[in-house]
């Protein structure tokens, strides 16, 4: 626990009050050919928290994001969100609806600078027509300026100033995935979705990583869902944990109870199944 | 020393995200507009700018239109022959069949045939990515080009299935067909040419460009950010087959003033494809450059001939200029996959030293 | 009934001449299995080793001399892209590899020509040339050099299927088409591979070019005939020898079939609208294989025999 204080002043995750779920998922169930990748999972994501999804390797993990932001849809179940209750998501609603990610697997457009990577991120909130860009000039040109303003925050904030113009191709790794973070805050979401944003970071990269996480978090308000390897960092920064093995969850609550949880020591540690 | 980046400094987001963020782009490149307009006309002989000038600001234009598609948006095309055909038929159904209308419109309406019948054929472009899509575009190749050749319909019945162009005036100059001077239809090509560069310059800066660069990049991420695949490649289709239309429009109307299906086969959509290539990707510089490497260099291989009077046939000639154009693809391809448009660029960042290179 | 006999007639011609696609569009498979480059001067190499060989049989070489002599061209050539061009561009992105190859295949074309000329050069390796009549009263007729041709592709592709599941470096190449790192971490040369892969489909150019040479003569339109493989690839999947196959059969069939059944057709509805008679319609064959395989695309991306891929980020 010493750790934990070290990250975050009191009071201490465990004290912080959360509002109502913005996010319900139900029964989900997701296979390819004949493997199922999540199997009969439900859990809710509350507005203002910081949820980890962990578990081992091939747990699900990754395919539970992909279906809460519509890259997958489940074969049942269902996801309430918005006060909608869907089937599954739609990619470009989940997007529209302040659903952001980011990758295990960097997933940038490596062509282009890092200030149009960020641009992107404000896509869907610019919506002049084609003539006005055509002629960038009244209208096209103010969003321009209006939307740059924003990016500008988003980079101060990340501290990315001196590569705005650098081709994100040859940025190295830990700069890529702050990013990648970026683009995904240029997107004002109100949830965020990380998947693995500290795998393969040092111990500085990774201390970084938790306070951008945390001050989004405490900041913007944004609910944050993560999934991450490093326990240390899990226990640090996460209100509640949700801890899937073999496609199942096995175990939803506070870090501290996450601990104490019988189940999940099986399956970090491995117990003899017979 | 005399180009620099350094001591520029913006105030405003406008300032920063203009079209030549360095002032001495911006001269150098009003300049070049200037001088098309003025000195090479008063310079330039007959065959310059018949010959020259007009043709290779015409294939600018569908290298431009290529570009978009291809450099920026990822999506590459063996079609373009087809969409400049298409540009250049359907202007010629329009100006004879309403001889009252002013040409550029005439041309412009040709492009938006060319553009309609681009997002039909980048339909498939939703579930198919890569050489899958090129093969596609093959198909807009030969069946539109069966299409024109084959239904009298599109020439109007012409005997000899090979109209001319008529001619048509803007401000009382005749700037079409082959009564036309040289000046005056080198200034109706240059006029678009401008226009449409400017505009492909703010589109690919602006929000469209960066959705399009986005699928090119990675499409499944441009997704997952709410960016729709289909309507940005189909308004990459639409874009690029309006520039390819507007080109082809040109190249009947001014530049060989017959309308004829033979001036848009599947070689023309290479020779656009290496223009884009040698240029490079992803440049709009690139689609100038490429367009004059690339049709001068036949020119300038002839003339190397002649002038030294080698004893070479013309039809070897013709074969030594596809291993030119093959060995300079793989060459750029490999050495330098952003093409002139890059060396143009290192070529200035060396200018920014010279001539203190410490 | 003899319009029946008629319809076979054009059905089994148009199989044969998706035999000669599909022997095109096995070379395409062979590159792109081993090493996922998508190489568009297949067309071209079959135009390439054509004229090498027909170049040599118009020196007075025997027929055998002139075939081994020309393979031995095809493996230098193999080397020399494998050394000069893929080399430099391995771990670039799939398109890149693409457009390089049509760079080479105009360089090969220019090349070809440069030394052959451009001339149209006729081609008779002894294949037998006389039509069977078959049916009742004759009214189907059957070219035995179709048929001969077709045994002669029907042979290839089991040669190599033998060759591909039951030898060494068949095994290499199976291994080199599933992952290029595991193979190479096993100890599987790539760039040798890669010789023997375009080596390989080198040889099946030539087959498919004395073929295509002895029926069209050898000449610069082989290389656009060669281009309709592409659909055949789209239809069968690229990484199907057996879809190259069935893939060919079908667009032969039918094109030949929207040839003669189709056009007249479309004409009579052209003139129907545009109110002008006589119009003639010939040349569906030209865009027919490319238009069916960019429907097809719309419905199985993937193709018939090809592997569906599961996207993940």
């Amino acid at each position: 626990m010493a750790e934990a204080e070290n990250v975050r002043a009191e009071p201490s995750a465990q004290t912080r009050v959360f509002g109502e779920p913005v996010l319900t998922l139900e029964n989900i169930e997701l296979g390819f050919g004949g493997v199922k990748a999540i199997d009969n999972v439900s859990f809710e994501v509350r507005k203002g928290e910081v949820l980890a999804i962990i578990g081992p390797n091939g747990a699900g993990k990754s395919s539970m994001l992909n279906c809460i932001n519509g890259f997958y849809k489940p074969q049942s179940g269902s996801i309430t969100f918005k006060g909608r209750k869907l089937p599954g998501m739609d990619p470009h609603f989940a997007a529209a609806n302040g659903v952001a990610r980011t990758f295990q697997n960097i997933a940038l457009f490596r062509g282009m600078s890092t200030l149009d990577n960020l641009m992107t991120g404000r896509v869907l909130k610019m919506n002049r027509n084609f003539l006005w860009q055509a002629l960038y000039w009244g209208p096209a040109q103010r969003e321009e300026i209006e939307h740059r303003a924003y990016v500008e925050k988003v980079i101060d904030f990340l501290e990315i100033q001196a590569i705005r113009r650098t081709p994100v191709g040859r940025l190295p790794y830990g700069l890529q995935k702050r990013v990648e973070l970026g683009r995904a805050l240029a997107m004002e979401p109100e949830i965020l979705l990380l998947d693995e944003p500290m795998a393969g970071m040092n111990v500085e990269e990774k201390q970084d990583m938790s306070r951008f996480v945390l001050e989004v978090n405490e900041e913007f308000g944004t609910t944050i869902v993560l999934i991450e390897h490093d326990m240390g960092v899990v226990m640090d920064i996460s209100d509640r944990v949700v801890v899937l093995d073999y496609g199942r969850k096995i175990a939803d609550g506070t870090p501290d109870e996450v601990r104490a949880n019988q189940h999940v020591i099986d399956a970090y540690l491995g117990v003899a199944h017979d | 020393m005399f180009y620099r980046e350094a001591g520029i400094f913006k105030t405003s987001y406008a300032a920063d995200q203009a079209l030549f963020r360095i002032p001495l782009d911006r001269l150098f490149v009003i300049g070049v507009v200037v001088a098309a307009i003025v000195v090479v006309p008063l310079i330039s002989n007959e065959y310059w700018l018949g010959s020259i000038m007009i043709p290779v600001l015409i294939l600018s234009i569908a290298a431009l239109g290529l570009n978009i598609l291809t450099g920026y948006c990822g999506q590459v095309s063996l079609g373009t022959g087809a969409f400049m055909a298409a540009g250049a038929y359907m202007a010629y159904k329009i100006a004879t069949n309403f001889t009252w209308m002013p040409i550029p419109l005439v041309i412009v309406l040709g492009g938006l045939c060319a553009a309609s019948i681009g997002l039909a054929f980048g339909l498939p472009s939703l579930r198919i990515k890569g050489f899958y899509l090129a093969v596609t575009t093959l198909a807009a190749q030969f069946f539109l080009l069966w299409l024109f050749q084959k239904v009298p319909w599109f020439v109007n019945n012409s005997a000899s299935g090979v109209p001319t162009a008529p001619p048509r005036s803007v401000f009382g100059e005749l700037v079409t067909g082959a009564e036309a001077t040289p000046e005056a239809r080198y200034l109706f090509v240059l006029a678009f040419t401008v226009v449409l560069a400017v505009i492909a310059g703010n589109l690919v800066r602006g929000r469209i460009g960066r959705t399009w660069m986005a699928i090119r990049d990675m499409d499944i991420a441009a997704e997952l950010i709410g960016i729709r695949p289909l309507h940005t490649k189909l308004s990459a289709f639409a874009i690029s087959s309006f520039y390819c239309g507007v080109s082809g429009a040109l190249w009947s109307f001014c530049y060989i003033n017959t309308v004829e299906s033979s001036a848009f086969d599947i070689f023309r959509s290479f020779m656009i494809l290496f223009m884009v290539i040698v240029g490079g990707l992803g440049s709009v510089l690139g689609s100038f450059l490429g367009a004059f490497f690339i049709f001068l260099l036949p020119i300038a291989l002839n003339n190397v001939v002649t002038t030294f009077g080698l004893p070479i046939a013309t039809e070897t000639i013709s074969h030594i200029e596809f291993m030119a154009f093959g060995g300079l693809i793989v060459f750029f391809l490999i050495v330098e996959p952003h093409g002139l448009a890059r060396l143009w660029q290192i070529a200035k960042e060396k200018l920014r030293l010279w001539p203190f290179p410490y | 009934m003899s319009e029946f006999w008629f319809f076979l007639e054009v059905l089994l011609s148009g199989l044969f001449a998706g035999t000669m696609y599909s022997l095109v569009a096995l070379g395409f498979v062979l590159i792109f299995k081993a090493s996922g480059v998508f190489n568009f001067a297949q067309g071209t190499m079959v135009l390439f080793a054509a004229l090498c060989f027909v170049g040599f049989l118009e020196m007075g070489w025997p027929v055998a001399v002139a075939a081994i002599v020309t393979v031995g061209i095809m493996v230098a050539w193999a080397y020399s892209v494998e050394r000069l061009v893929l080399r430099h561009l391995v771990n670039q992105a799939p398109i890149i590899l693409f457009m390089a190859t049509i760079g080479i295949a105009f360089f090969l074309e220019g090349f070809a020509e440069f030394i052959w000329g451009s001339d149209v050069h006729p081609l008779n390796v002894g294949i037998p040339n006389d039509a069977w009549f078959v049916g009742p009263e004759g009214e189907m007729m059957i070219q035995q050099f179709d048929l001969a041709a077709a045994i002669i592709a029907g042979l290839l592709v089991t040669v190599l299927a033998l060759f591909f599941h039951y030898t060494r470096i068949g095994r290499a190449l199976r291994a080199v088409a599933d992952d290029h790192q595991a193979a190479l971490s096993v100890g599987i040369p790539l760039n040798q591979i890669w010789v023997i892969v375009w080596s390989v489909a080198g040889f099946v150019a030539l087959v498919a070019g004395i073929i295509w040479g002895s029926r069209l003569g050898v000449q610069f339109a082989l290389s656009i005939i060669a281009l309709k493989a592409l659909p055949v690839l789209i239809l069968g999947g690229f990484t199907s020898v057996p879809g190259a196959i069935v893939g060919g059969l079908i667009i032969g069939a039918g094109e030949k079939l929207a040839e003669i059944y189709g056009a007249p057709a479309i004409a009579e509805l052209v003139s129907y609208m545009s109110g002008i008679n006589n119009i003639s319609l010939g040349g569906v064959e030209e865009w027919f294989a490319y238009v069916l395989a960019m429907f097809f695309l719309l419905f199985r991306p993937q193709g018939l025999f090809g592997e569906r891929i599961i996207e993940r980020v």
